[in-house]
């Protein structure tokens, strides 16, 4: 068959790093001819570009985009699973099953991911703490291997291949379609209690004690803030609202499903962006003020519960022509002083934007490159051309590197291999399973360049 | 590869010895930087500036390179990124300046120049230019002279290779918009090193430190074109226009 590209400069959503590649959108079936057209450069498969680094670009390479429908998606309403292609985002999977009485085991703050992408990046979402992260629901999945044979593997087949899929970054081979366990809801609106905590000490305390009573948690925290009133932040805390929650007229349409789009933004940005110290002070503040100090049992939807900012289209762009990076990182149980200092650094810095999340994990699974451990998760926004913003993120990456840390790869943009091989000790025994599996190297990333992942 | 903030891992410096090529490297250089490579005709002698650049993480490495010896080039490149992976910064700042007075006796000597500031250097250009296609990014930084805006008495030899090597480079950025890869360009005005030593300086005169830190501001805010100091773009702005008559008898030449 022909295989037809089309040369693309590819960014992830902080676009930043620009590279170019041969691009492709590709069915299922025509993957195989597809790869064997590729150069020394290899080849990555692509979703919905909502990783902020360079996790799905392939400088000089062949990138690649599944297709895939919805529609065609399997769901077992018996075991409460679904069968979905990689290609399919979460997005157009919530449309068809939340209506049916179901939702997806872990989203992360965007539904524009796809199910491939999930997998990959091994994605975590408000739930991490009770539920784990996407592989831990995974009950099975297909990969084409470099050669171009087709295996199935889940944690029962092939576990140490799986695990290494699992949070893999497309680098074990291409996952073809997931099979993975659902949670049964009973509505589409979600009971959420709402705390605000005057300073980072005050969220951690409420968080280490609480959070264990609800299914999501997650805080948003000012770090612009300084003084008694570092770290000020909400805390969100809920679960799926019961249909006996509801009034007889709202039970009616109890799985009702429409998110919604406000508004996009243009192509065309000022250069310079609206994010800065001045806009983002405004904003804190506004949105600190906005939430009651302590409220029980409000009722909110998914999107604007789950997916509050794909409300609005291109919301990257806001940040002007220079981009911005998405900076997270973990930090074990007891290196709560360490993450203060961080945060301290971070106010000092003046570089934050207001969205700043952070997050109490669980349990890590058994995938050697997945990013959740045990403890506490912090992700900042910062504009890419903040004035000296590289030597702040390398003295703070010294620290996540010292207190036992770590930094998420979906995420990454800037740390370096010394930082990933301190904070996934297990990087040599996930490296040497890929050579085996891709001797030829096949699967490229200019993460795993930048990285040294393979 | 390059990170989020402009980070390079790689860096080669074409014309190992220059000042202004070391000090932009010198600029560059940040804890994810990996490896530089100082590409000069003598490798042996660059020791000191080896030691010079030395940390923690970083490997210095000096490697043959002939300007002149065109036919060479393409393994050249071939050779740096065999053994050290992708470039993602080259810095072409090698040339000679050489002395006008000995043109005017030797057509040789011109010929000398000519060959080395702008055969030379178009010939490597292409070579960096063709790998940065193949791997679809890369950053490439071409010292260019305010000598080359209008050419004047004084040394209009090295002025006209650097009128040329200056086209030449605007022409070879054009083309590589869409390649993921980039070329900018560095107008430097007089500067304060090795090459101008004894010579009179002229107005707005700078230093490699002053050039390294406006050429690596320019490359992370991704300009075309930047001057050294940034004043002397709307000096040659009036200069270019000045009648022959006057800038003939101008002072600095």
């Amino acid at each position: 068959m022909e295989t037809d590209f089309t040369t693309s400069r590819l960014t992830g959503w902080g676009r930043t790093s620009p590279s170019s590649a041969r691009t492709a959108e590709v069915s299922r079936g025509d993957v195989a001819a597809f790869i064997k057209d590729s150069n020394r450069r290899g080849v990555l498969m692509r979703g919905l570009g909502r990783s902020y680094g360079d996790a799905a670009q392939n400088a000089g390479g062949v990138v690649l985009t599944l297709k895939g429908s919805a529609q065609e998606a399997i769901l077992n309403v018996e075991a409460g699973t679904l069968t979905a292609g990689a290609g399919v985002s979460l997005h157009d999977l919530l449309k068809v099953i939340v209506p049916r009485g179901f939702f997806v085991p872990v989203t992360p703050g965007t539904r524009f991911v796809t199910v491939g992408g999930a997998v990959a990046s091994d994605i975590h979402g408000k739930n991490h703490h009770v539920e784990g992260s996407f592989g831990n629901h995974v009950r099975r999945l297909t990969l084409m291997l470099a050669d171009g044979t087709i295996h199935e593997i889940g944690p029962e087949q092939n576990p140490s291949l799986f695990w290494a899929t699992v949070g893999g970054m497309g680098l074990t081979g291409i996952i073809l379609d997931v099979t993975f366990s659902l949670i049964p809801i009973e509505t589409s609106l979600c009971t959420v209690n709402t705390i605000r905590c005057r300073n980072i000490d005050e969220l951690i305390e409420e968080m280490s004690h609480g959070d264990d009573d609800y299914r999501y948690s997650v805080a948003w925290a000012d770090l612009l803030s300084t003084g008694s009133r570092l770290g000020r932040s909400v805390l969100w805390r809920g679960d799926h609202t019961k249909l006996a929650e509801l009034s007889s007229k709202d039970a009616a349409q109890a799985l009702r499903y429409e998110p919604r789009h406000l508004a996009s933004v243009p192509p065309v940005v000022p250069s310079f962006g609206f994010v800065n110290k001045i806009s983002s002070a405004l904003f804190n503040e506004l949105w600190f003020r906005k939430e009651p100090r302590r409220k029980e049992g409000g009722h909110k939807s998914m999107p604007s519960y789950f997916h509050p900012l794909d409300a609005i289209g291109s919301w990257n762009r806001l940040y002007g022509a220079g981009g911005f990076l998405q900076y997270q990182f973990a930090l074990p149980f007891g290196r709560e002083d360490e993450l203060r200092q961080i945060i301290e650094k971070v106010v000092i810095s003046k570089t934050a934007s207001p969205l700043v999340v952070l997050k109490r994990f669980g349990d890590s699974n058994p995938a050697p490159l997945s990013f959740p451990m045990p403890g506490w998760t912090l992700t900042v926004d910062i504009p890419a051309r903040a004035e000296g913003l590289g030597s702040l993120l390398h003295s703070i990456d010294e620290m996540v590197m010292q207190s036992g840390g770590r930094h998420y790869l979906a995420k990454d943009a800037h740390t370096t291999p010394l930082a990933i091989a301190r904070g996934y000790p297990r990087l040599e025994e996930w490296k040497q399973l890929q050579r085996l599996v891709d001797p030829d190297r096949r699967w490229q990333s200019d993460l795993a360049r930048r990285l040294e992942l393979i | 590869m390059e990170n989020a903030v402009g980070e390079a891992q790689n860096i080669l410096v074409l014309g190992g010895r220059s000042e202004i090529g070391l000090a932009i490297a010198r600029e560059l250089l940040t804890p994810s930087t990996q490896r530089v490579t100082l590409a000069c005709r003598q490798p042996g002698e660059s020791r000191e500036v080896e030691a010079s650049l030395a940390r923690n993480g970083l490997s210095v490495e000096s490697v043959s390179f002939d300007a002149a010896d065109t036919a060479s080039h393409a393994e050249f490149v071939n050779n740096v990124v065999a053994s050290c992976g992708d470039l993602d910064v080259v810095i072409l700042a090698f040339g000679v300046l050489g002395s006008q007075e000995q043109c005017d006796d030797d057509s040789q000597s011109a010929v000398k120049i000519a060959h080395t500031n702008y055969t030379g250097a178009v010939s490597i250009a292409m070579e960096v230019a063709h790998r940065f296609r193949q791997q679809g990014h890369g950053r490439l930084i071409i010292l260019s002279s305010v000598a080359g805006e209008r050419t004047r008495k004084a040394n209009y030899v090295y002025g006209s290779t650097k009128a040329g090597l200056d086209a030449f480079a605007q022409g070879l950025s054009d083309a590589m918009v869409g390649t993921g890869a980039s070329v900018m360009i560095v107008r430097p005005g007089f500067v304060h090193s090795a090459m101008t030593t004894g010579m009179k300086a002229a107005p707005f005169s700078t230093t490699p430190d002053v050039v390294a830190k406006l050429t690596v501001k320019g490359l992370r805010a991704g300009k075309r074109i930047v001057w050294t100091p940034g004043i002397l773009r709307w000096v040659f702005m009036v200069m270019r226009h000045l009648p022959v008559a006057i800038w003939r008898r101008m002072p600095m030449g």
